[in-house]
């Protein structure tokens, strides 16, 4: 691992918060998070249920405003209190992919146009989409499922296509949603094992936000969220403290 | 990269049955306005069958189609020498019922001199009229055949020749006899009443009485002139051939005429709803992969096109199906459906615009979708 210090970050998060609601209905769903993602990492974001893990994401996404705070994604400051970048879907085109729970192909569309529809819409021609899409389930080993529908892939094959999709336009931000939660053990490995290359050969920083402890031990770094707050380092749980409140959490076992 | 057509392509099935039904929705608002027109048309036929300029009617009468009307057979002759006039034809009008081969027979009885106007200007097979009684000429619609005998009152009549497209206001096809006969048909009484009333010391009715008069103004003559004379006569009115229209369109099939065409603007009211519903169901359905598309950076022309072009496939696909058919289906209607094309480019039209303004409920729904529900997991 490089040094982090002599790197500027890509996803960079200071004091960042976040409230819903007013007076006494008011939940305070982000409290002063400050956090970096550095190219080449690939971090876990963890937390149980309600610790704010989604709201975190989609301030990161730039779908949710933050009430306040500063965020800087691939070296453009797009919130320092408000929102500074105007055209917030053409960044999300351009710095970040995702990767979703259940891969969220388009059902509509096979897997080289789920790829390269992305380009597309990034103004590509067709015929360069389509070629940077093969190039991208190549390099993802899909290529041989160019033609097939999303309901005609495995679990592992729609997550590879996913991966490449968020891959399309060389973002260096690469937001994943629980992307190993509907995979087993062996799956989930590989794909880890993908979003590790894919950080390293694309230098992109990689954020996974995740309950699956299959994969704690996989991340250069953990992000552990509680009630809106990220646990200082000293305070982070062990693994098997984190899984167990993880457990808990979605059982409803810890109020 | 097309979204909208490689939905369509992935859902072929539903969106295939979906456009049928709409189709078999817009077929029937087309047959609507189809026999509308063929009601109008129909009303019209038989007025403009003889090709006369004006119809001279009892006094205070609008004609021999909206109101009976009896005239004394010789008017003929009196109009004939009116100044203007280039031939004049007495014609007699009356519905009968009647039976041939076991089967009910319901026919509208047009009684014309031969070499006058009034009767039909060509026929479809057979001959015209050439023995002085009990010929007749039957338009194809009755079903008669060439040399087939029909009874009408006491006599029978043998079918010499055939039309096309003669029905009259009701529906009913058109026969046409010669004027003595379809007289006697109308006029005659039967022996028993004739027997009653000699014993009662009536005299004998006459049967020269005939409907109407159909004049055909010599060219270069002035037809409202011709009127105005007839006018002058205080048992006689006299009609021009517009006017006799109008009173066919505005009065006698007036009130089917706004009962088809209410219906016909409800039909395309509920097509409308029906329209925006489903489009409204197939953008629900969506919710997610729009959801994706926003998130992943698409902007909201590219799921605004998606609605819209699949709201424009279904109208076209739809209006085309319908058309097709009610084309094929159109000749087995008991009464007449005329598709105009005018009328079907008209509604074409407007089904699409409908589908566009049903898309909107849609559209609106897309755009109100939070891409973070494509992060819900």
């Amino acid at each position: 691992m490089a040094d982090n210090a002599s790197r500027q970050p890509l996803v960079d998060i200071r004091d960042l918060s976040k409230h819903f609601g007013q007076g006494e209905t008011r939940v305070e769903a982000l409290r002063e998070v400050s956090l970096q993602v550095y190219t080449g990492q690939v971090v876990g974001l963890l937390g149980p249920s309600g610790s704010g893990k989604s709201t975190l994401l989609n301030a990161i996404a730039c779908i949710l405003e933050p009430s306040s705070g500063w965020l800087q994604l691939d070296g453009q400051v797009v919130y320092d209190g408000k929102w500074l970048q105007k055209d917030l879907r053409r960044l999300r085109l351009d710095c970040i992919g995702f990767i979703f729970q259940f891969h969220n192909l388009l059902p509509f569309l096979n897997a080289l146009e789920n790829v390269a529809v992305v380009l597309e819409i990034a103004g590509a021609t067709s015929q360069k989409a389509k070629e940077r899409a093969v190039e991208l389930l190549s390099y993802l080993q899909v290529d041989h499922r160019q033609g097939a529908m999303p309901s005609r892939l495995s679990g592992g094959e729609a997550q590879r296509v996913a991966i490449a999709r968020a891959l399309a336009n060389h973002p260096r931000i690469i937001l994943a949603d629980e992307p190993t939660a509907a995979l087993d053990s062996q799956r989930a490995g590989v794909v880890m094992d993908l979003l590790r290359k894919v950080a390293r050969d694309q230098g992109a920083a990689v954020l996974v936000v995740t309950h699956d402890e299959k994969i704690f031990d996989r991340f250069d770094h953990m992000f552990y969220l509680r009630d809106g707050r990220l646990a200082a380092p000293d305070q982070l749980p062990s693994q098997r403290a984190v899984s167990l409140d993880v457990d808990l959490q979605t059982q409803g076992g810890i109020p | 990269m097309n979204l909208a057509l490689r939905d369509i392509r992935h859902n072929l099935g539903r969106f295939l049955l979906t456009c049928l039904g709409l189709s078999l929705l817009l077929g029937l608002v087309l047959s609507m306005i189809g026999i509308y027109r063929g009601l109008v048309q129909e009303a019209l036929s038989l007025s403009r069958a003889p090709r006369a300029d004006m119809w001279v009617v009892e006094a205070g009468k609008h004609g021999p189609f909206a109101e009976p009307s009896r005239i004394p057979g010789d008017t003929r002759e009196v109009i004939a020498s009116l100044f203007g006039v280039a031939e004049a034809g007495s014609i007699t009008y009356q519905s009968v019922e009647t039976r041939q081969a076991g089967r009910k027979l319901r026919l509208y009885v047009v009684g014309y001199e031969p070499g006058r106007p009034g009767g039909p200007e060509r026929l479809a097979a057979g001959r015209f009229m050439t023995r002085s009684h009990y010929e007749m000429l039957a338009d194809v619609k009755t079903g008669l055949g060439l040399g087939e005998q029909v009874r009408l009152g006491r006599n029978n009549f043998n079918v010499v020749g055939l039309t096309q497209g003669q029905v009259s206001s009701g529906g009913d096809p058109v026969v046409y006899l010669r004027l003595q006969d379809a007289q006697r048909l109308q006029f005659e009484l039967e022996p028993p009443v004739a027997r009653r009333e000699a014993e009662r010391g009536t005299p004998p009715a006459g049967t020269d009485i005939v409907n109407a008069v159909v004049v055909r103004v010599a060219p270069g003559a002035s037809a409202g002139r011709v009127v105005e004379a007839v006018r002058r006569w205080k048992h006689l009115t006299a009609l021009s051939q517009a006017g006799q229209e109008e009173i066919l369109t505005k009065s006698v099939v007036d009130k089917a005429r706004r009962q088809i065409g209410l219906f016909t603007v409800i039909l395309l009211s509920v097509s409308a709803v029906i329209i925006a519903l489903i489009l409204y169901t197939m953008t629900m359905d969506k919710v997610r992969e729009i959801a994706t598309l926003k998130l992943i950076g698409a902007p909201d022309r590219t799921i605004i096109g998606l609605i819209i072009q699949e709201a424009l496939a279904m109208a076209v696909i739809g209006f085309s199906l319908g058309a097709l058919l009610i084309s094929l289906a159109k000749d087995h209607f008991p009464r007449r459906v005329l598709l105009q094309p005018t009328d079907a480019l008209v509604l074409a039209g407007v089904v699409l615009v409908v589908c566009l303004l049903a898309s909107g409920m849609g559209v609106r729904l897309a755009l109100k979708v939070e891409p973070s529900v494509a992060l819900g997991g």
